[in-house]
C-alpha cells in the first residue's frame, strides 16, 4: 500500500522582500510601522511543491497543513497560504512575538514547537523553507529534523517521491554543484530556490481560502517553553559604501595593497 | 493691459437633470455601433504559438456580485464601507467586491497629507474611538514666499488655516479603511488590476474581468499562466484615481468630456523623513511657493511633522509647464537645500520617496459622473479643491453619494430590465458641500494661466478666496491639455540643476529603490508605445528627452544608438514604474497608454 503523505508546511512572515529595511533609531530594532509584510519567499515555494505533490498523483497527499507562530497578524500569511493550495492552517498563538519583535523567536524554539506540532499531526513529511529573508539562518529545519530524529534533505532543487517504496531522492544545490540524495519517508525537506516557481494566486481560491479551516493553539499547549536564549546585543546597518581607487602602475598597485595591510 | 482670460458667464448654472437623461440615451445609442471591447488588453503578438493563442482565449470563470469597485483608495473604500452600511440599515443584502492593484491595501497610497475629517466623521462618526494611526492634530500653520536664499511670510488665505485638521499617512489611512471595510462584509482583493470592462448587449458596462497573469515579455503565456477572472455586476464603480487607466477609456468611450473643460493636472512628489527631536515641531504645516520654480511655473511645496519625528516633505508642480527642460525631481530635490527645509531635514534620515499624479482643473473638469452600468467616483473624476490642496475629504464623500445612490438603484428591484444609471448621483453631488466647495474655488488655480503667471495667479487668489469667495458670474476655463502647452526644447536654455549631496538631495535611482517598486522581469512592458523608432523621430529632436525629465522614476531613456536615425533610442526600463500617470499625461506625442501591469506590482509605500 503506498504511503500518504500527511504534509506539514511551516511558514513565515518576514519584511516583504522588495522593501530595505531600516533600523529605527528610537528603538534600536528592525523598523516594521508603515512596513509592507509578506509570506517569506521560501515557504511559498515549500507551498507550492506540497501542492505540486498532491497534483502530480492521486490519492498520494493526504493533507498539507500550514504552521506559523507569532501575533495574530499571520492569520494573512495563513490565509494567502491556504489560497495557494494548502488544506488547514495553524497558528501557533505568541502575542508577544508581533512583527518588531520576530527576531526574538529563536530558530532552536521554532523547532521545538514544530517537533511537537508535527507529532501531534501524525506528519510523515515536513516541507519548509531552508532560511527566513530576515535572519537568513538556515538551522530550523536541521535543527528540527534533530529533534524528531528523522532524515533530513535541505537546500533542495528537486524533489522525487517513490510511490512504491516511499523513498524520496533530493537533489540538493551544496558548494560546488548538485549532490543527491535519498532516504525513506519520514523526512525534513528545505527548499532552495530553484525548486519551483509558485503559482499565482487565482481569486477564486481567495474566495474559497475564506471558508477553509485555521486553529488557534498556544506554545503551552505544545508544552513548549520559547523565551529566548540568545540577546541580541547590537543592530547596525551596514556601513556604507565608500568610493574605490585607481592605481596607474603595478608598483602602485602593490603599493597600496601593503597600505592596507593585504600583502 | 489686461490679462487674456477666457470668460464664460453663466457657465456653472445647475443643469436640470433632463439633459443628463437625454445624453445617456444619445450615448446608449452611439455605443452599440462600437465595438464591444475598445480597451486593449496584452497584445496578442504574432510570435505566439497556436497553443499559447489558446491558453489566452480561454473562456473565463465567471462570478456575480451587485457592486464592484475597481481601486482600493479612499473614494473606493468609502463607497464600499457606505453601500454595507446601508445594507445594515435597510436589511437588504448585496454583493459588494471591490479590487486593487497594489500587492497590499495602501501599497499605492500617496499623498502629503493633511486630512480634513469631514467627509470621514460622515461615514464614521466614532472613528475617533480607534483611530487610524499616526494621526496628528495640525498645531501651526505656516505659508512661505521663497526666493533662493530667503524666506517671505506670506498670509494664508482662509481656506487654508487646518485647525481641526490631522497630518496622516494616507496609506496608513486606506489600511485602516480597508479593515473596516471588511468587517462589515466588504470583499476585499489585492493584487487583482483590471484592464477590461465588460459590456451587455446595449453598450452598458456589465461588469470586469481581472487581468490574465503570467504573461512573458513577448506577449506568450508562461508556465504559470493563470487566466483572469469576470465579475458580473449590476453597478461598477470606477475608483483609480487621478487618470485612471479604465477611466480614461470609458471618458472616451461616452464621451463624458463633452461641455467641460480638459482635465489639467500636477505631479506630487514626496519623501519621508526621520528628524532628531530637537528640530521636529509635532503638527507644524508648513507651505512654500516661489523658489526653486520660476514665476510661469504653478507649484508649491509642503513640510508636514507628524507621528513620531517623523516629517513629511514635498514639491507639487503643474503639469502645465511649457519648458520641456524642467525636471520636477531635480526641482524637488535641489528644494531641500533652502534653509526652511534643509533647517529641518539636515540631521534626519529619508526613510520614503514616491509620486503620483494629482488633478488640478477643479469643478470646470468634473466630466458627467454617471455611465450605463456605473460612475466615476474620487480622483479619478477629480475632485481635488486645489487651493485647499486637498482631494481626499471630496473624494471620500462622492463615493458615499455614489453608493447611497447604487443601493437604491440596485434594491429597487428594476436593475433586470435595462442597466443602471445612477441620475441620483449625478443629482446630489451637485446638491452637496463637495460641490459648493469646489464651486468657490473654481477661479482660483486657472488664474494662474494668464501671461502674468505666479503673480497675477497670487493677486487674484487673494482677492478671490478672501473677498470674493467665487461669488462672481464669470468662470475661467482650461483652454489647452497640459501636454499640448508645451513648447519645443530650442525655445528655452537647458536647466543646470546641482548634483545630489547624498545627505539632503538624492539621485534618482536612489530614490526610486526606497518606493519599493517592483514588476517581474519577464512582464508585457504596460506602458504602450506602437512604434518606439516613430515616437523617437516625433519626440526627441523637438523636446530633446522631456520623457526622461518629467518621470519621477527613470522608466525613461534615450541610449545613444548610432544605428538610429536619431542618434539615439527611446528605452523604457517599466520596471522601474511607480504608477504616477504624469508619463500618459504630460508626453507631447501623447503616445504612451498607461496601462495597469500584472496586479500586486508597483510600489510598496510606506507611511507615504
Amino acid at each position: 500500500m503506498p504511503p500518504r503523505l500527511n504534509i506539514v508546511v511551516p511558514i513565515k512572515r518576514v519584511i516583504d522582500f522588495a522593501i530595505k529595511p531600516r533600523i529605527s533609531a528610537a528603538k534600536n530594532a528592525i523598523e516594521t510601522n508603515g512596513v509592507k509584510f509578506s509570506m517569506n519567499p521560501f515557504c511559498e515555494i515549500a507551498i507550492e511543491e506540497a501542492v505540486r505533490l498532491r497534483e502530480s498523483s492521486k490519492d498520494l497527499v493526504e493533507s498539507i497543513t500550514l504552521v506559523s507562530a507569532g501575533s495574530a497578524k499571520i492569520q494573512d500569511t495563513l490565509r494567502a497560504g491556504l489560497a495557494l493550495g494548502a488544506d488547514k492552517a495553524t497558528l501557533i498563538d505568541i502575542p508577544a512575538i508581533d512583527d518588531s519583535k520576530s527576531l526574538e523567536l529563536e530558530p532552536l524554539a521554532v523547532a521545538k514547537l514544530l517537533k511537537a506540532f508535527v507529532e501531534k499531526s501524525n506528519a510523515n513529511l515536513v516541507i519548509m523553507g531552508k532560511q527566513a529573508i530576515d535572519d537568513d539562518s538556515n538551522q530550523t529545519g536541521q535543527m528540527l529534523a534533530g529533534l524528531l530524529n528523522w532524515s533530513q534533505a535541505t537546500n533542495a532543487s528537486k524533489v522525487t517521491v517513490d510511490e512504491a517504496s516511499g523513498v524520496v531522492t533530493v537533489a540538493r544545490e551544496v558548494d560546488g554543484g548538485t549532490e543527491t540524495v535519498s532516504a525513506p519517508l519520514p523526512l525534513v525537506i528545505t527548499t532552495d530556490l530553484r525548486l519551483n516557481t509558485p503559482r499565482y494566486t487565482k481569486l477564486q481560491d481567495i474566495m474559497k481560502a475564506k471558508k477553509k479551516k485555521t486553529e488557534k493553539i498556544t506554545p503551552e499547549d505544545l508544552g513548549v517553553d520559547v523565551t529566548s536564549r540568545l540577546e541580541i546585543v547590537s543592530l547596525s546597518e551596514p556601513p556604507k559604501r565608500t568610493g574605490g581607487g585607481k592605481a596607474d602602475s603595478v608598483d602602485a598597485l602593490i603599493g597600496k595593497l601593503k597600505g592596507v595591510g593585504a600583502i | 493691459m489686461l490679462p487674456r482670460i477666457s470668460i464664460s458667464i453663466f457657465s456653472v448654472a445647475r443643469v436640470p437633470s433632463r439633459t443628463i437623461r437625454r445624453r445617456l440615451v444619445v450615448g446608449q445609442r452611439l455605443t452599440s455601433f462600437m465595438s464591444e471591447r475598445t480597451y486593449r488588453t496584452t497584445a496578442l503578438r504574432r510570435n505566439v504559438s497556436d497553443e499559447g493563442r489558446a491558453m489566452m482565449q480561454e473562456p473565463r470563470e465567471e462570478d456575480e456580485a451587485d457592486v464592484v469597485i475597481v481601486g482600493g483608495g479612499p473614494a473606493g473604500l468609502a463607497a464600499a464601507i457606505r453601500l454595507k452600511q446601508l445594507e445594515q440599515e435597510h436589511g437588504k443584502e448585496i454583493r459588494v467586491v471591490l479590487l486593487e492593484k497594489a500587492s497590499d491595501m495602501g501599497n499605492h497610497t500617496l499623498s502629503g497629507a493633511v486630512l480634513e475629517p469631514r467627509a470621514l466623521k460622515e461615514l464614521l462618526p466614532d472613528w475617533l474611538e480607534d483611530p487610524p494611526s499616526p494621526l496628528t492634530p495640525v498645531k501651526s500653520d505656516k505659508m512661505r514666499f521663497l526666493t533662493e536664499k530667503y524666506s517671505i511670510p506670506l498670509p494664508a488665505p482662509p481656506q487654508m488655516h487646518n485647525s481641526g485638521n490631522y497630518i496622516v499617512s494616507l496609506s496608513e489611512v486606506v489600511k485602516w479603511l480597508a479593515a473596516k471595510a471588511e468587517e462589515l462584509g466588504v470583499e476585499v482583493y489585492s493584487g487583482f488590476s483590471v484592464n477590461e470592462l465588460l459590456y451587455d448587449q446595449g453598450g452598458a458596462v456589465a461588469g470586469i474581468a481581472t487581468n490574465d497573469m503570467g504573461i512573458s515579455r513577448a506577449g506568450a503565456p508562461k508556465d504559470n499562466f493563470q487566466r483572469g477572472m469576470e465579475f458580473r455586476a449590476k453597478v461598477t464603480l470606477l475608483a483609480e484615481g487621478c487618470h485612471g487607466s479604465l477611466t480614461k477609456g470609458v471618458i472616451k468611450k461616452y464621451d463624458l468630456r463633452r461641455g467641460k473643460d480638459a482635465q489639467t493636472y500636477g505631479i506630487g512628489l514626496k519623501e519621508v523623513w526621520e528628524v532628531p527631536e530637537e528640530d521636529w515641531h509635532e503638527g507644524e504645516v508648513v507651505h512654500t511657493m516661489g523658489w526653486p520654480l520660476s514665476s510661469n511655473v504653478y507649484g508649491g511645496g509642503f513640510m508636514y511633522h507628524f507621528g513620531e519625528r517623523l516629517v513629511s516633505v514635498g514639491l507639487v508642480v503643474g503639469l502645465d509647464y511649457a519648458n520641456p527642460w524642467i525636471s520636477p525631481f531635480r526641482e524637488f530635490q535641489r528644494m531641500k537645500h533652502h534653509p526652511v527645509y534643509s533647517s529641518v531635514l539636515k540631521n534626519g534620515k529619508c526613510i520614503s520617496y514616491g509620486a503620483r499624479a494629482l488633478n488640478e482643473g477643479g469643478l470646470q473638469s468634473v466630466p458627467q459622473l454617471i455611465f450605463p452600468g456605473g460612475a466615476l467616483i474620487g480622483c479619478s473624476a477629480g475632485f481635488m479643491n486645489v487651493p485647499k490642496i486637498k482631494g481626499t475629504h471630496t473624494a471620500m464623500k462622492s463615493g458615499m453619494l455614489a453608493a447611497e445612490s447604487a443601493y437604491a438603484a440596485i434594491t429597487s428591484g428594476t436593475t433586470n430590465e435595462s442597466a443602471v444609471a445612477l441620475y441620483d448621483y449625478e443629482d446630489n453631488f451637485k446638491k452637496s458641500w463637495v460641490y459648493d466647495e469646489l464651486n468657490e474655488v473654481r477661479n482660483v488655480r486657472p488664474s494662474f494661466h494668464s501671461s502674468l503667471g505666479l503673480y497675477g495667479g497670487i493677486l487674484y487668489s487673494g482677492l478671490d478666496t478672501l473677498l470674493l469667495k467665487g461669488r462672481v458670474p464669470w468662470t475661467f476655463h482650461h483652454k489647452a491639455s497640459d501636454a499640448s502647452v508645451t513648447q519645443p526644447a530650442d525655445k528655452f536654455k537647458p536647466i543646470e540643476y546641482p548634483k545630489p549631496d547624498g545627505k539632503l538631495s538624492f539621485d534618482l535611482l536612489t530614490s526610486v529603490a526606497r518606493t519599493g517598486t517592483m514588476h517581474d522581469e519577464d512582464e508585457p512592458v504596460h506602458l504602450q508605445v506602437k512604434d518606439l523608432d516613430a515616437h523617437t523621430i516625433a519626440s526627441y529632436p523637438k523636446y530633446k528627452g522631456i520623457e526622461n525629465r518629467f518621470c519621477p522614476a527613470g522608466v525613461y531613456e534615450y541610449i545613444p544608438d548610432e544605428t538610429k536615425p536619431e542618434g539615439v533610442r527611446f528605452q523604457i526600463n517599466s520596471q522601474n514604474c511607480i504608477h504616477c500617470k504624469t508619463c500618459d499625461i504630460k508626453v507631447p506625442t501623447q503616445d504612451i497608454n498607461w496601462a495597469c501591469p500584472e496586479g500586486g506590482d508597483g510600489p510598496k509605500y510606506m507611511l507615504t
